[in-house]
């Protein structure tokens, strides 16, 4: 019987064609309950792995023989252990290459769309964090927003398409992941722009970021108009690029909208995102794709494994968008939210650069979920 | 804290700190402690939850220059 090794991109194009899994996780229960690979028809068994260091023979009858089994761990040496033990008691199974933490790493680009004059428009979704990122190309040169740590994914792609990274913007301080747009301005030569009133504290130098900046990307003139648009955090931008795309940052998701509490001021925040939510996109063309910073679900997903969706669709359907009554908005955005984000004031201080983690402490602050919407 | 046995499982990785652990507190008699010294970040709450299951007491973990310490009771 073969044990083989699947990788967290195939893994991937299995939650974009929505086909069954059978993931046996072999991490212990609260690591499991607290971050698991999501995925529309994927089926879940945990058993830690050290209860089944004796034999696999009490959970055997529990692994169905009619499906693809993947065996999922931290970081894939218990997951390969089990794995081999499932072999040889007669199953065919893989396990997931570098385990949970290649899994929060992997990045899938995906086209969203054209732009006018010729250009395209990437999205890079972070499928086990549910973060995303974007690379807005023309004529040979390239920006990207809200950029994750994985620096070498975007200028590796952006060589393969011979585009050259000239600018680099963060539509706001992420809580939940570390920024690598300074490390991508820095290697390629890149303006590196961040919203001022989020990098008050910041301990280098940035483009500052204001509402009304126009950036044009290759000679085509494609437009990115920054709209200031706070709540999220107090210096919160969203763009407007190409006059069709509406990247939203952690202010409007699909599903959900952003939440105020990351910075510790929910009560001084909640009427800003209130002002962006109902004014200022509320101004904006109904026919904008919005293109936001992260998914919560998996049903956020397209087809493709995009996630995008016109913002008159949103005002009709996402319910943080049609609460009329503007002290129960204020209840949903500041009461019962979701756990932070893990490590979040860490993770604050380091896109801010007062501390330097190494990689290894980086992803481990990383681990979880993103956490940065309320429903 | 007095350990009857000590177990360096310094720079393995997941899954041999607690395969290791396993076999060294067979080894022992109930009620004697096992001291554990291990680099991979994943033992802590690994080596809480298998104590739990099986019976025994973490009593005490610590960190020192990296190395996780932890103190296992036998059950």
């Amino acid at each position: 019987m073969t044990v083989n090794a699947m990788t967290s991109k195939e893994v991937t194009n299995k939650v974009f064609n929505k086909e069954a899994l059978f993931i046996l996780d072999v991490r212990n229960e609260s690591d499991f309950q607290d971050w698991k690979i999501e995925g529309e028809n994927f089926e879940y068994l945990n058993i830690p792995y050290f209860e089944l260091l004796d034999g696999v023979e009490g959970i055997i009858g529990k692994i169905p023989t009619d499906k693809e089994v993947l065996v999922v761990c931290a970081k894939e040496g218990s997951s390969v252990m089990v794995a081999e033990m499932l072999s040889d008691a007669g199953l065919t199974v893989s396990y997931l290459k570098g385990g949970m933490k290649a899994w929060s790493e992997h990045l899938e680009p995906v086209k969203v769309g054209d732009l006018k004059d010729g250009g395209e428009i990437y999205q890079f979704v972070r499928i086990g964090k549910g973060c995303l990122s974007y690379m807005v190309v023309s004529n040979g040169e390239a920006a990207i927003i809200d950029s994750t740590r994985m620096t070498d994914v975007y200028l590796e792609f952006a060589e393969s398409i011979g585009a050259k990274i000239t600018h680099v913007f963060d539509t706001h301080l992420h809580a939940d992941h570390i920024s690598g747009g300074r490390v991508i301005a820095e290697k390629t030569g890149a303006t590196y722009w961040l919203p001022p009133k989020d990098a008050t504290e910041v301990t280098f130098n940035y483009q500052p970021l204001e509402d009304g900046n126009d950036v044009e990307i290759g000679n085509v003139k494609i437009n990115i108009h920054a709209l200031y648009s706070p709540g999220h955090t107090i210096g919160s931008t969203s763009f407007i690029v190409d006059e069709k795309f509406l990247l939203s940052g952690d202010i409007l998701f699909i599903d959900s909208i952003g939440r105020p509490d990351l910075a510790g001021l929910a009560q001084d925040w909640v009427g800003d995102l209130r002002e962006s939510l109902y004014k200022r996109y509320r101004e904006l063309s109904e026919d904008l794709v919005v293109l936001p910073a992260h998914f919560m679900i998996i049903e956020e997903l397209n087809e493709d494994g995009s996630v995008a969706e016109k913002l008159g669709t949103l005002y009709s359907k996402n319910h943080g968008l049609n609460i009329e009554d503007e002290a129960e908005f204020r209840r949903m955005v500041t009461e019962n939210l979701p756990p932070q984000p893990n490590s979040y004031q860490e993770i604050r201080e380091t896109n801010m650069g007062k501390i330097n983690p190494d990689d290894e402490k980086q992803r481990e602050m990383e681990i979880g979920p993103n956490r940065c919407a309320v429903r | 804290m007095e350990a009857n046995k000590v177990l360096d499982a310094k720079g393995l990785a997941c899954p041999m700190p607690i395969v290791k652990t396993k076999k060294a507190i067979n080894d022992l008699e109930s009620g004697q402690v096992l001291e554990i010294h291990a680099t991979d970040k994943g033992a802590k709450n690994d080596l809480t939850a298998w104590a739990k299951s099986g019976g025994h007491e973490l009593i005490k973990h610590e960190e020192e220059n990296g190395v996780l310490k932890f103190w296992i009771k036998k059950g």
